[in-house]
C-alpha cells in the first residue's frame, strides 16, 4: 500500500450551483498544474468520512467557497472545533478535524482552510464574473501553499 | 387535535416562533409556531423549499446525459437520483429488462448507498439525540460528542460509511459524479481485484450493522415510554415491494396499506404511479402535498420510508435482516413498529439487510461479466421508482425526436412525507410545546422529529456562510421578543 501524498487538498462544492463551483474549479486548477506530492479530493460536500482522509499528511487544504467572505478570499489555520456544528449533515473543516481528533487519538497536520467568495449560487449556473476572478487569485496562493518546501 | 393546529383559529395577536433552518437537517427547512399569551400552540407547520429549477437544468440536454447530471440535485443521495433517473432512461431506449451482470451491478451500488446513507443517518444524525437524550447539553449532543463518550460506535459509523462509499466507487466509478449506470445498463462491470477488495470487510461490515440494529433496540428499552409515544400518530404508507411480496429496494411494484395495514391497492406498476397518486398545492407551503386519489386530499396522505418498507413487507429476502424484522415487529405488542422513533430501529435492519445483500452478491459471478448493456424500440416517455434511503424516489421524463429531455418531473421522497412530517411536529407541539416556555431543549424535540424522517432538502449548496441557524419568538406584530441562536460557520 502506498503512503498517502504529503498535501492533501480537499475542495468541496456543487459544479452545477453556480459559485459552488469554485472549490471544483480550484481543484481541477491544480490537478492540471501537476505538483508533485500534492493529492486532490472533490467533494460536494464534507462528511464524517473525510477524516479518513487526513490520515498521513503533513498539510491539509480546505478548498471552498464562502459566502460574506472578504474578496478574493480568506486563508485562516483550521483547528480542531465542534462550535460549528449546528449541522452534521455537511460537516465544516474545523468538525472534521475533531472527528479525526477523537477517532485517531491525535492531531491531524497542519490544517488551512481556503475560503473564496462566492456570489451566487443557482442551479445550472456557472461561474459568476466576480467568482472567476477570486478564482485566479486564488490559485496562485493555493499553488504556494502546496509547497512544503517552503512551510516557514 | 393535531390536524387542527395546520391553521389558527384566530391568529391575531399570538406570537410567532421560527426555528430555521432546522439543525442535522440538509439544506433549509423552517418551522413556524403560532403561540398564544399562555403559550398554548395554535398553529404548527414545517415550511420545506422544494427541487426549484430542475426541470429548466434539465430540459434541452439529450436523455444520455441525464443520469449523470442529477446526482448534482443532491450531495447526499446522488446515487440515487442516478439509478432512478437510468431506470426512467432505460424504458426511453426500449431495454425492459436488463443484463444479469448490469442488475446486479446496479443493485450492489444501491445497497452501497444504502448502507453509507443509513449509516450517516444514525450514527451521526440521530444518535447525538438518541445517545444523550433530546434535552442534554447542545454542545455535547453531536457526534464530536458522540465521539468523546462512544468512540466505538463513532468509529464504527464512519468506517460503514467508508465501506458504503467503496462500494459505489467500484461501480460507479468514482466517489462523487460518478458514469457506472447509464441507460439500458450499466458501463463497467467489476475486476477480480475489485471484488476480492470488498469481499475482505464484508463480514465485519454485517456484523456491526447488526450491532447497530441491537444497540437501538437497547435504546428502545431504555426509554420505553419516550420511543413508544414520542411524535407518534397514524399513517398510511405507500412503498415498492416485489412480486413475492418481498423487500425490494430497487425494483417492484407499488404497495399502499392503511393505518391497520388493510391493502389500498397492491402490485400496481410503478409505470403508472399517476394514476394512484396526485398532489395538492398549499398556499402557506413551497412543496406539494401526495395523497392516494382514492382517498382524496384530505385522507389519502401517506407515509414512505424504512419504517414504511420493513413493517409492510411481507419478508426481508435476508436472513439476519428479517429475523430483526420479526423481533421490531413483535417488539412492545407492536407498539415500537408504529412510533416514529420506530424509524431509526427500522432504519438499522434496512442497513444490516444492504450489508447482507451486498456480502450475497460478491459472491455473485455475474458480478464480473462483461454483457451489459441492452437496447429496444426507443419510446419517447419513461418513468423511474427506487426506494432510495428516505423513501419512494420517482423520475419521469419524455424524450423527443431529436433525443432532447422536454419535460421532466421528480417526486421525491421528502415530498411524499410532508403531510407526515408536518403531522409528526404538531403531535410534537401537543405533548411537549403547549403550555410551556420555550427552550432549545423543547424546540429540538421539534427537531427530532424531523430527523427521524430524515428529509433531504434541494441541497447541495452548502457554502461557508449558508447555513446560520436562529431562532426567534416574535410578537404578531413582528417585533423580535427572544432568540435562541446556534453556532454557525
Amino acid at each position: 500500500m502506498t503512503a498517502p501524498a504529503p498535501v492533501l487538498v480537499l475542495a468541496v462544492g456543487n459544479p452545477s450551483r453556480g459559485d459552488d463551483a469554485i472549490g471544483p474549479e480550484l481543484a481541477a486548477r491544480l490537478e492540471a498544474a501537476g505538483l508533485p506530492d500534492v493529492e486532490v479530493i472533490t467533494e460536494f460536500q464534507l462528511q464524517v468520512e473525510n477524516a479518513l482522509d487526513l490520515e498521513g499528511r503533513e498539510r491539509v487544504i480546505f478548498v471552498d467557497a464562502g459566502t460574506g467572505t472578504p474578496a478574493p478570499f480568506e486563508l485562516r489555520r483550521v483547528r480542531p472545533s465542534t462550535d460549528f456544528l449546528h449541522t452534521t449533515h455537511a460537516l465544516s473543516p474545523e468538525a472534521v478535524l475533531a472527528t479525526y481528533a477523537r477517532i485517531k487519538g491525535s492531531l491531524a497536520a497542519e490544517t488551512w482552510a481556503l475560503c473564496v467568495r462566492g456570489e451566487a449560487f443557482e442551479l445550472g449556473e456557472g461561474l459568476s464574473r466576480e467568482a472567476e476572478k477570486n478564482v485566479e487569485a486564488a490559485l496562485a496562493r493555493l499553488v504556494e501553499l502546496c509547497r512544503l518546501r517552503d512551510r516557514n | 387535535m393535531t390536524a387542527a393546529l395546520e391553521t389558527a383559529a384566530n391568529p391575531t395577536g399570538l406570537k410567532r416562533v421560527v426555528i430555521e433552518p432546522l439543525s442535522r437537517v440538509e439544506g433549509h427547512g423552517k418551522v413556524t409556531l403560532l403561540m398564544d399569551e399562555d403559550d398554548h400552540v395554535q398553529q404548527a407547520r414545517l415550511h420545506i423549499v422544494e427541487f426549484r429549477g430542475f426541470e429548466k437544468f434539465i430540459q434541452g440536454r439529450p436523455y444520455w446525459e441525464v443520469p449523470v447530471m442529477v446526482q448534482r440535485l443532491c450531495g447526499i443521495c446522488p446515487v440515487s437520483h442516478h439509478l432512478a433517473a437510468s431506470k426512467a432512461l432505460d424504458q426511453v431506449v426500449g431495454a425492459h429488462a436488463l443484463t444479469p451482470t448490469a442488475e446486479k451491478i446496479r443493485r450492489l451500488m444501491h445497497y452501497g448507498q444504502i448502507l453509507q446513507s443509513h449509516a450517516l443517518h444514525f450514527f451521526h444524525l440521530s444518535s447525538p439525540d438518541l445517545l444523550f437524550g433530546f434535552d442534554s447539553d447542545v454542545a455535547r449532543r453531536n457526534i464530536v460528542g458522540v465521539a468523546a463518550q462512544y468512540p466505538d460506535v463513532a468509529r464504527q459509523g464512519v468506517l460503514l460509511r467508508k465501506y458504503g462509499q467503496e462500494v459505489i466507487r467500484h461501480t460507479a466509478g468514482k466517489r462523487i459524479h460518478g458514469t457506472g449506470s447509464v441507460p439500458g445498463g450499466v458501463n463497467k462491470s467489476l475486476t477480480t481485484d475489485e471484488r476480492d477488495e470488498l469481499k475482505r470487510d464484508i463480514y465485519q461490515v454485517v456484523a456491526w450493522s447488526r450491532d447497530a440494529v441491537h444497540l437501538v433496540r437497547r435504546l428502545f428499552e431504555q426509554s420505553l415510554d419516550t420511543y413508544r409515544s414520542f411524535a407518534t400518530f397514524r399513517a398510511h404508507t405507500l412503498s415498492l415491494i416485489r412480486a413475492d411480496g418481498a423487500m425490494d429496494l430497487y425494483h417492484g411494484g407499488l404497495r399502499a396499506r392503511d393505518a391497520d395495514g388493510r391493502t389500498i391497492f397492491d402490485h400496481v406498476d410503478s409505470d403508472h404511479y399517476w394514476e394512484q397518486i396526485s398532489e395538492e398545492v398549499k398556499a402557506w407551503s413551497y412543496m406539494k402535498f401526495p395523497f392516494f386519489k382514492a382517498l382524496g386530499a384530505d385522507d389519502g396522505w401517506y407515509r414512505v420510508g424504512p419504517l414504511t418498507r420493513v413493517t409492510r413487507c411481507d419478508f426481508i429476502p435476508t436472513p439476519l435482516a428479517d429475523r430483526e424484522r420479526r423481533e421490531f415487529l413483535a417488539f412492545d405488542e407492536g407498539r415500537a413498529a408504529q412510533a416514529t422513533l420506530g424509524f431509526h430501529w427500522a432504519r438499522m435492519i434496512e442497513m444490516l439487510h444492504a450489508a447482507e445483500a451486498i456480502k450475497d452478491l460478491l459472491h455473485d459471478d455475474d458480478l464480473l461479466g462483461h454483457d451489459l448493456v441492452v437496447t429496444g424500440e426507443h419510446q419517447a416517455r419513461g418513468v423511474g421508482v427506487i426506494e432510495a434511503p428516505r423513501g419512494t424516489l420517482i423520475h419521469h421524463y419524455r424524450v423527443d425526436e431529436n433525443d432532447q429531455v422536454v419535460r421532466a418531473n421528480l417526486i421525491v421522497s421528502t415530498t411524499h412525507n410532508n403531510q407526515a412530517m408536518n403531522t409528526a411536529i404538531r403531535e410534537v407541539a401537543r405533548q411537549y410545546l403547549d403550555g410551556h416556555k420555550l427552550t432549545e431543549g423543547l424546540l429540538n424535540h421539534i427537531e427530532v422529529a424531523v430527523r427521524a424522517f430524515d428529509p433531504c432538502l434541494s441541497c447541495a449548496t452548502h457554502a461557508m456562510g449558508k447555513m446560520p441557524l436562529a431562532v426567534q419568538l416574535v410578537d404578531a406584530e413582528g417585533a423580535a421578543v427572544d432568540s435562541l441562536v446556534r453556532g454557525s460557520a
